[in-house]
């Protein structure tokens, strides 16, 4: 079998170490998700959810644990190693979009591409346009990204996180902010990247309806998972 | 995107384009300061090359003269007695320069020397009729000491020729004698020698103590007066950089071991009064431009702060430090460069504005200052440096941020 696309083993996280005030947010958390998966992530505010997301993210480290990234194990690698293992391999979609506003749709599409071989060029141009056009923007290509709704943002934000075909793909409450209508359109454009691509997806939400359309669904509650149920 | 530029320059580029006021605001700022920095460097060039020039074109840069006599009392000491010698200072005849053709050959293979010219000068009295004053008598030979002091160009009437019975006098002398261009008059010097000579020309030598002095006649008509048959009392020379001229100085000194005098020396008065010009004027020139960078950091820190979640976003889409560093580092240069330019435009403006408004009474320019394009070029690579070492900390930051902080900020 193919190794997992994440693996914790034992990952905690503290913060404030060394200080007086130091805390545990997590406490020796195991998963483990496999190509293809479409899990949900859930639980109340403060559990950790946002915390484990970022280690899994890599734009955090665990205090202790171990964490596996499609098979390579992230523990000694320097910050110039964990960030191109982070831009090859996962797709970030975030809550509030987070689009670069100075850049128009087709650019934030094509920036992890262009972060990654330094300067534009036609083919990452045309992996950009196909993926707009997967989410339907085409047409909103040349506007600036401030210049769309939430839900076309957050489309384009998906399309952003495909844009170097990762084999994972992390969303913090990517339709928290978004009306039920466009809410459902961007989940349902995740699924359908799933299923197409086999993309591994984890997903931050605290909507039940959304949760029950997943693979998996993964409770966490105060740093620690509660439950983990396949459907 | 913008052609295919690399990854840093574009986002740079949109990063200046996104906060355009902050943009024009500093650029403004930029360009101000720069604007004031050229106009003073071009101030400061004018007036001291203007200075300069007038002082100079009336003397060499170095004059070599014989070496001092210097009497040397011959008892030795003898051990255990200490003796009072009274020694009189020698008198300072008017001396030939040992073997000096032999000296001009070798001063005028120096590269740095531009020109150099043998002189044979001492006191004299120009008489005519009752009228008489004392002057000095320079003989030269006229086609090598106009590379020096370019005498034609300061004729007021007559030619600038010195045969055997010429002289050149000065408009103040010719004032006090009475001579025009074409009248005769007799020189004599102390020893009661004297010859009739004919006045060539009428020179303003620019300074009421030169044109009331100076005369001028052929290297050997004034060898002849002087006593000083095949020699010459001194030798002028000019150099291309002449404030090396003292340093030039002395390794002719050491070269042929007579004495030479740089005109910073004879003229050490003028000397420190531009060298504390020059002192002023960098030490304003300096605190405008660090303004200039500490303006700069400054739009650059809140850049960095505004931008602090586009930053955590390109980290987590696979940015590097590096890339990040670059991004705020060429917005640094950038504005920078661009700032330079504008102040290039200010700069030229005002130093334009100062040859119309800026005159002297007869409606010359009151010292002219040129566009020099290295002034400019400097300026701009200046501003550019500036700019990226102030954009060094704020960029520094940038690529610092944690990503998971920024993201959530």
């Amino acid at each position: 079998m193919a190794e997992p696309v994440i693996k914790l083993e034992g990952v905690c996280k503290s913060y404030g170490v060394g200080t007086p005030v130091e805390t545990e947010v997590l406490h020796g958390v195991d998963l483990a998700l496999e190509r293809g998966e479409f899990c949900a992530l859930m639980g109340p505010s403060g559990s950790g959810k946002s915390t484990l997301l970022n280690i899994i993210g890599l734009l955090d480290r665990p205090t202790s644990g171990q964490l596996s990234i499609a098979g390579r194990v992230t523990g000694g690698l320097d910050d110039k190693a964990l960030t191109q293992l982070r831009g090859h391999t996962i797709g970030f979609v975030f809550q509030y979009h987070h689009l670069i506003p100075a850049f128009t749709a087709l650019e934030n599409v094509m920036m992890p591409i262009l972060l990654e071989r330094g300067r534009p060029d036609a083919a990452m141009r045309q992996r950009a346009d196909e993926l707009l056009a997967s989410v339907g923007l085409t047409q909103w290509r040349d506007n600036l990204a401030l210049n769309m709704s939430g839900g076309q943002q957050q489309r384009v934000a998906v399309a952003r996180a495909l844009a170097m075909k990762p084999a994972l793909l992390l969303a913090d409450e990517p339709t928290g902010n978004l009306d039920t209508h466009s809410a459902q359109g961007v989940f349902d454009l995740m699924r359908q990247v799933n299923r197409t691509q086999g993309t591994a997806i984890l997903i931050v939400t605290h909507n039940h309806a959304l949760a029950e359309q997943c693979s998996r669904i993964v409770q966490i509650v105060d740093g620690r998972i509660t439950t983990d149920r396949r459907l | 995107m913008t052609g295919w530029l690399p990854f840093e320059w574009i986002a740079a580029s949109r990063f200046l384009r996104e906060g355009r006021l902050q943009t024009v605001a500093i650029l403004l700022g930029i360009g101000i300061g720069v604007g004031v920095i050229v106009f003073m460097s071009a101030a400061l060039a004018g007036q001291q090359a203007n200075i300069v020039r007038r002082v100079l074109s009336a003397q060499a840069h170095i004059v070599l003269i014989p070496a001092r006599e210097i009497a040397r009392p011959l008892r030795g000491g003898q051990p255990g007695v200490a003796e009072a010698a009274i020694i009189q200072k020698p008198l300072q005849r008017v001396r030939s320069i040992d073997q000096w053709q032999k000296i001009i050959q070798e001063v005028d293979a120096l590269p740095e020397v531009t020109a150099v010219s043998p002189m044979a000068s001492g006191a004299a009295i120009a008489q005519r009729g009752e009228a008489n004053r004392s002057v000095t008598l320079q003989g030269v030979d006229a086609e090598r000491y106009f590379r020096i002091v370019p005498l034609p160009e300061k004729i007021v009437s007559g030619q600038p020729r010195l045969g055997a019975e010429d002289i050149i006098v000065g408009v103040d002398l010719a004032t006090d004698l009475g001579v025009r261009v074409g009248d005769k008059m007799r020189v004599a010097v102390g020893t009661g020698q004297g010859a009739t000579l004919t006045v060539s020309g009428i020179v303003d030598l620019g300074t009421k103590g030169a044109n009331q002095r100076l005369t001028y006649v052929a290297l050997h008509t004034a060898q002849a007066l002087l006593g000083l048959i095949g020699g010459v009392s001194s030798i002028d020379l000019t150099v291309n950089d002449i404030y090396a001229a003292e340093d030039i100085a002395q390794r002719i000194q050491a070269l042929t071991g007579v004495e030479a005098d740089s005109w910073i020396r004879t003229n050490a008065q003028l000397y420190l009064a531009i060298n504390a010009q020059v002192i002023a004027n960098t030490t304003i020139r300096f605190f405008v431009g660090l303004a200039i960078a500490f303006g700069i950091a400054a739009v650059l820190i809140v850049s960095v702060v505004q931008k602090s979640k586009e930053i955590g976003i390109l980290r987590a889409m696979g940015g590097s430090r590096g890339q990040i560093l670059r991004v705020f580092l060429l917005q640094g240069a950038v504005l920078g460069l661009l700032g330079s330019l504008v102040g290039s435009a200010l700069g030229g403006l005002a130093i334009v504005l100062w040859g119309v408004l800026v005159k002297n009474p007869d409606g010359t320019p009151l010292f002219p200052l040129d566009l020099d394009p290295k002034l400019f070029l400097a300026a701009a690579l200046l501003a550019t440096l500036s700019g990226l070492i102030a954009a060094f900390v704020p960029a520094l930051r940038g690529a610092r941020l944690d990503p998971v902080v920024a993201i959530r900020g």
